[in-house]
């Protein structure tokens, strides 16, 4: 099919569902005036019931904490099937340990930005940590703060110390990290199930609303979904910055 | 301007679909994918939306202020990460196809051609 032929198709095709989704988006209600029910409910009762003060993270590792779970795992396993297609293919070998100047050479890195990045890593890792933690209480949670996590060692790679980074973050630790992540959600599930008699309910004293140490089973199931969030998140990058930087030759078919 | 957000929705929808088709480049596809993608946050987003109300936070808040639907946002997370998974998953794929055929372009991938 050449190009020509395509785009035509595409823009029948297009004028026909932009007329089907228009026709659907105007049934919805008028922008700001809201129907639904679940919204004021959990607004309503969310800090009583929980005592968070941040309800997204109340509703994302409580009350649709299984949906979580389901949620985690893609990652987990979108993270593996990375690894997966990225494997080392027939006719492909690691390239030798490089020169620490040819490593700066890819990276581009100046003196100026190499220490500036050295300098900025503990602050990220303790922005990634507050966000974790404080999940219950403020916009944040362990999606987001492990994000922010896994940002810190990529910062190494920004210095133009990529090998060096693998030091920092050793691919086992970090698959171990992101493995035990994982596993660390589920338990909590299922202590909720043994318990507290139902899977994800909460088994945990909720303390005092406002207070770092409240919402329950919140702060451990954020804890461990930035745990496996930054792990997930490092082994893809790794996986990538490799295929740029370690592995050389050529797949053989 | 009530139906703003939803025209802006449909607009991203499309103009995405038509950067998937008409790219010479499969990292351009993918990244057009994520336009697509940054529809849905907007209809969710738009349908949780209720006039004259506050960010689900109660930290500095009154319990009884008026707040926005809590569960669409919820609901845009995890969209966002199956995004970045999806994302992540056709990179991967992308290096393979370059790996394979030398070329980012759809057209050049032999396989699909035959």
């Amino acid at each position: 099919m050449t190009r020509t032929t395509r785009l035509v198709l595409f823009g029948i095709a297009a004028a026909g569902f932009g007329v089907v989704l228009a026709y659907g988006l105007a049934g919805l209600p008028a922008f700001g005036d809201y129907q639904g029910v679940y919204g004021h409910v959990i607004d309503g009762i969310g800090v009583t019931e929980r005592h968070a003060t941040d309800l997204v993270t109340a509703i994302n590792f409580d009350i649709r904490g299984f949906d979580t779970l389901g949620e985690e795992f893609i990652l987990f396993g979108s993270v593996l099937g990375v690894v997966l297609i990225l494997r080392q293919m027939r006719g492909e070998h690691d390239r030798p340990r490089q020169h620490e100047a040819d490593e700066h050479t890819f990276a581009g890195a100046s003196e100026a930005l190499r220490a500036l990045s050295l300098a900025v890593i503990p602050a990220i890792l303790a922005i990634g940590i507050y966000i974790v933690v404080h999940g219950q209480l403020t916009p944040g949670g362990g999606f987001q703060g492990g994000v922010i996590l896994a940002a810190g060692p990529l910062v190494v790679f920004l210095a133009g110390r990529y090998l060096r980074m693998r030091l920092v973050a050793p691919e086992t630790l970090v698959e171990i990290g992101e493995a035990a992540g994982a596993l660390g959600y589920a338990l909590v599930g299922l202590s909720g199930l043994v318990l507290a008699g139902v899977f994800f309910k909460n088994f945990l004293p909720l303390g005092i609303s406002g207070h770092l140490l409240s919402g329950g089973q919140l702060d451990v199931a954020s804890t461990a979904v930035g745990l496996e969030v930054s792990g997930a998140f490092l082994v893809a990058f790794s996986e990538f910055l490799d295929q740029a930087i370690v592995v050389s030759g050529s797949p053989r078919s | 301007m009530t139906f703003l957000p939803y025209a802006i929705a449909a607009w991203l929808f499309l103009v995405g679909l038509y950067g998937i088709v008409s790219s010479r480049n499969l990292i351009r596809a993918i990244l057009s994918l994520t336009v697509v993608q940054s529809a849905t946050y907007v209809v969710l987003l738009g349908v949780g939306y209720s006039k004259g109300a506050q960010a689900p936070i109660f930290a500095d808040i009154p319990q009884t202020s008026k707040a926005v639907d809590p569960v669409v946002q919820v609901l845009v997370l995890t969209d966002v990460v199956i995004e970045a998974t999806v994302t992540a998953m056709l990179l991967a794929l992308a290096v393979q196809a370059y790996k394979r055929f030398g070329s980012l372009d759809p057209q050049d991938l032999r396989a699909i051609q035959d």
